[in-house]
């Protein structure tokens, strides 16, 4: 604790995987720094990137094998199906609660003055060009490039 | 916590507000509270902003949950114009300008 009292002044959030579930999660947090009045950043990286790519972004699914809090047994979980299915009931019950889909919640961020970023080393591992992520990605970077981003007082990093 | 201000003319307006600085008595609010609270919050107002404070108060009248989400589609304001007009957390700013509670809302 410092001068600044312990505030939050800026969220830099990395997110590393494609599930829906981990998608949402950083999207929410995201947002919610916005509203807050606290500024937001996403790296994406790795599977990550899946959340910003035009092709996929639609298409992303909840895990459903290794996820003891789904209470499906694995064995169960791997069966031909059952990640579309459990999809699907996620998909239903975030309408009800007035979740946005992943493409309405990019605008949104965006919107709200969310930064985003991909990065650079998956990027090219995966063969992505700039041209297959959705718009509001500004630009590609390093790791370095976001740690030189996240220099500040007041800003906290979180990986999902 | 109740608050008394001076306005301008020589009128002194007298009205409570909660811990976070909510209005607790929405019958307390008019436009010169408004003007009160935005000042508070570093805020001009201009008739813009008044559009969206009469637009919130008129959604709580009709208990409608607010979100940034239903904000953006208002049909009166877009996320982005909204972030302009009220910069700093613009959902518990602009509902606390117009007297209404906090919206408990995560999007």
């Amino acid at each position: 604790m410092n001068e600044h009292k312990g505030a939050i002044k800026k969220m830099m959030i990395i997110l590393s995987k494609g599930t829906l579930e981990n998608v949402y999660a950083a999207f929410v947090l995201a947002n919610g720094a916005r509203m807050e009045g606290i500024e937001a950043e996403i790296f994406f990286t790795f599977f990550g990137l899946e959340a910003v790519n035009k092709k996929k972004l639609e298409h992303l699914h909840v895990a459903t094998v290794g996820n003891p809090a789904m209470h499906l047994p694995t064995m169960l979980g791997g069966l031909p199906g059952m990640e579309a299915l459990a999809t699907h009931m996620m998909k239903k019950e975030m309408e009800k609660i007035d979740m946005p889909d992943i493409h309405e919640f990019l605008e949104i961020l965006t919107a709200s003055g969310v930064r985003m970023w991909a990065c650079k080393l998956a990027m090219d591992m995966f063969h992505y060009t700039k041209a297959d992520l959705y718009e509001g990605v500004e630009n590609v970077i390093t790791v370095g490039d976001f740690y030189k981003q996240s220099e500040s007082e007041g800003v906290h990093m979180l990986f999902v | 916590m109740t608050k008394s201000k001076l306005l301008g003319d020589l009128n002194v307006y007298t009205y409570t507000v909660n811990e976070e600085g909510y209005l607790t008595n929405f019958s307390q609010w008019d436009e010169k509270v408004g003007e009160s609270l935005a000042a508070e919050a570093n805020i001009a107002l201009t008739p813009r902003h008044w559009e969206v404070i009469k637009y919130l108060q008129n959604e709580q009248q009709n208990q409608v949950a607010l979100s940034i989400r239903r904000i953006g589609k208002s049909g009166l304001v877009d996320i982005k114009e909204f972030y302009q007009l009220f910069p700093v957390a613009p959902l518990k700013t602009a509902t606390k300008i117009a007297g209404i509670p906090k919206p408990a809302s995560c999007i």
